[in-house]
């Protein structure tokens, strides 16, 4: 260690104006880091197998059975109905479960590896992590949503061909059209995942254990599923989160009903807002004491 | 960063977790070209000290600043010119130890990446710097933390126990290491539980005990304050026994184990003269006369224990 020479000290004049990263750089090092866990590739191979197992299982048993969802019915006609019955089901549950398993992670991550006092002694203030952190946490959400309309998309139209499709008004939208439908609604699904990756990145911050952080986020999301079963509740039942889950419907109709996509837009922010500020104060007040 | 202030000004640090006060009003005082030790017990609050300093962890009262700027107010611009690591250096397991630095140099700006292979090749890790950390032994996590550290050019270097864990060859080129990037002009801090370590490295320390600090200042003036002793050897050591206990201002006068060794004692300069005349008078003949500065750890000890059977007097320390 002794043989090879020291890198000698910068001139004071170098280090009276250092060049700061950007917050993009660490942002693109949280994806980097991402990338390099083996947990990450866990919610997105799963968010991809069960379209694919979907189409599959169709193909087999060729059922024309589903009379109680309009795409359903229609699954065999066009290959473009498949991502759309898909982010039905997946965007229920599944989805928000794999924007928590990352988003609770993403801070708890650094706790359990004792690296928060490696990265926040180093040329990068508390908030530039936390905004990072944040923005890799919810491109994670973002990915899984269209790698699963991906392979929906893909694996459908491999097998019922690209054809119009008809909207929930029983307009008929021709292939192109349908196509970008299934793009604007993973879009605007994403509202009510980010909302749902802000919960966990706070929960991340705040408890510093992952598995705590994960399964906390999760048990929102259920139990909001159970206020809104409850009798008496039903005037907070637009207002929970959970609710907002299908808003990206009304992209379905003809014309398109903007009414619930803005009241779900406003709806999580009212969520996602006060989580992610309640995070960055955590993170900016908290001791980091461990490692 | 000003030129003018030093490397880490600490003002009545406290850090209390409810009713637990783990550091005490600490004040610390480490100037430009220092070589720092920092010492104390377990739990004695070093750590917390340099996490306070670091900006890791708030102080419940009092303030520090790192070359005129302070952490928490300052945030990462306080680190400016700083480098180093508390407790051990942590890094991502998944990643090698060269993505590790690249992250860090990322993270670090100012052309840190360019610096990547240099400081690999500084702390002898180029030919496993493909390997992810998570392999890595403890020696060579903490190689790596001091190529983490060097990333940043650092102007102050702040240490916890960079030797622990290492064998001794290990321990070895990190002392030649420390020496050589203080004779560079970079201020060191350096905590540690190793004695020798800091008596050969550093020229100013601090010992912390039960979150206060109980001494700091040159480690010359803490060795000249603990007490000038003397071995004496003498053609009758039983009779020289007798006579130096009887001598005014002779203290502190017992047999050195073994006996052939001789005996020790305490005394000022012009006491050990009145004994030289002493033993002359009665017939011993001297054949040698030592004066013995206490070890840093004889020191230590007596700070932190409060004597060993050391004169309590003998260390009349400014707090």
């Amino acid at each position: 260690m002794s043989s090879v020479a020291a890198t000698p000290p910068a001139a004071a004049a170098a280090l009276a104006h250092p060049r700061r990263p950007f917050t993009l750089t660490v942002y693109r090092w949280e994806l980097r880091k991402l990338v390099s866990q083996k947990r990450t590739y866990l919610g997105l191979a799963l968010v991809m197998i069960l379209p694919l197992f979907f189409v599959i299982f169709q193909n087999v048993h060729q059922r024309h059975d589903h009379a109680d969802n309009i795409f359903a019915a229609q699954i065999t006609q066009s290959g473009l109905a498949t991502p759309v019955l898909m982010l039905l089901f997946l965007s229920v549950f599944l989805l928000p479960v794999v924007a928590a398993l990352v988003a609770g992670d993403i801070f708890a991550n650094e706790d359990g590896n004792g690296t928060f006092k490696t990265i926040l002694t180093r040329s990068v203030d508390r908030g530039q992590v936390f905004a990072a952190k944040a923005l890799a946490a919810m491109t994670y959400a973002a990915l899984a949503v269209f790698a699963a309309a991906t392979v929906a998309t893909v694996a459908g139209v491999a097998s019922w061909g690209f054809h119009s499709v008809r909207t929930f008004s029983g307009t008929i939208v021709s292939a192109p059209e349908a196509l970008l439908l299934v793009f604007a609604i993973n879009i605007t699904y994403l509202i009510a995942l980010f909302t749902v990756a802000s919960i966990g990145v706070l929960l991340s911050a705040a408890t510093r254990n992952s598995a705590a952080a994960v399964v906390g986020t999760i048990g929102i999301v259920i139990l909001l599923f159970i206020v809104a079963e409850i009798p008496g509740l039903e005037g907070i039942k637009p207002y929970l989160l959970t609710e907002q889950f299908q808003a990206w419907q009304g992209l379905l109709r003809t014309p398109t009903d903007w009414g619930p996509i803005g009241h779900s837009a406003w709806v999580c922010a009212l969520y996602a807002v006060p989580a992610l500020i309640a995070g960055y104060l955590v993170l900016l007040r908290r001791d980091v004491a461990g490692g | 960063m000003s030129d003018e202030a030093p490397p880490v000004r600490a003002r009545g640090l406290v850090k209390r977790y409810k009713e637990v006060l783990a550091v005490d009003h600490i004040d610390l005082n480490v100037d430009h070209g220092d070589v720092y030790g920092f010492l104390g017990p377990n739990g004695a609050g070093k750590t917390t000290t340099l996490r306070m300093a670091l900006g890791l962890i708030t102080p419940t009262e009092g303030s520090v600043q790192l070359f005129g700027r302070d952490p928490l107010r300052d945030g990462a611009r306080a680190l400016q010119g700083v480098a180093g690591f508390v407790e051990a250096p942590r890094f991502y397991p998944y990643l090698t130890a060269r993505k590790n630095l690249e992250l860090l140099a990322a993270l670090d700006g100012d052309g840190a990446s360019g610096r990547i292979d240099e400081v690999l090749a500084t702390v002898e890790l180029s030919p496993r710097a493909g390997h992810k950390v998570g392999g890595y032994s403890h020696g060579m996590r903490q190689r790596l933390g001091i190529a983490a550290a060097l990333l940043r050019r650092p102007q102050l270097l702040i240490l916890d126990e960079p030797a622990t864990g290492l064998d001794p060859a290990g321990m070895r080129d990190m002392r030649e290491l420390i020496r050589r990037l203080a004779g560079e002009g970079i201020t060191v801090l350096l905590s540690s539980h190793q004695l020798p370590e800091v008596q050969e490295l550093c020229d100013r320390v601090a010992i912390v005990d039960s979150g206060r600090v109980v001494y700091e200042g040159a480690l010359a003036d803490l060795r000249r304050q603990g007490g000038a002793g003397y071995r004496l050897h003498t053609t009758d050591d039983t009779r020289a026994l007798e006579v130096a206990r009887a001598q005014p201002g002779v203290e502190h006068v017992i047999d050195a184990h073994p006996p052939a060794h001789g005996l020790v004692f305490q005394a000022q300069e012009r006491d050990v003269g009145e004994l030289s005349l002493a033993l002359a008078a009665a017939g011993i003949g001297i054949l040698a006369l030592t004066p013995e500065l206490a070890t840093l750890e004889d020191l230590f000890f007596r700070l932190t224990e409060g004597g060993n059977g050391a004169n309590p007097q003998a260390l009349e320390v400014a707090v």
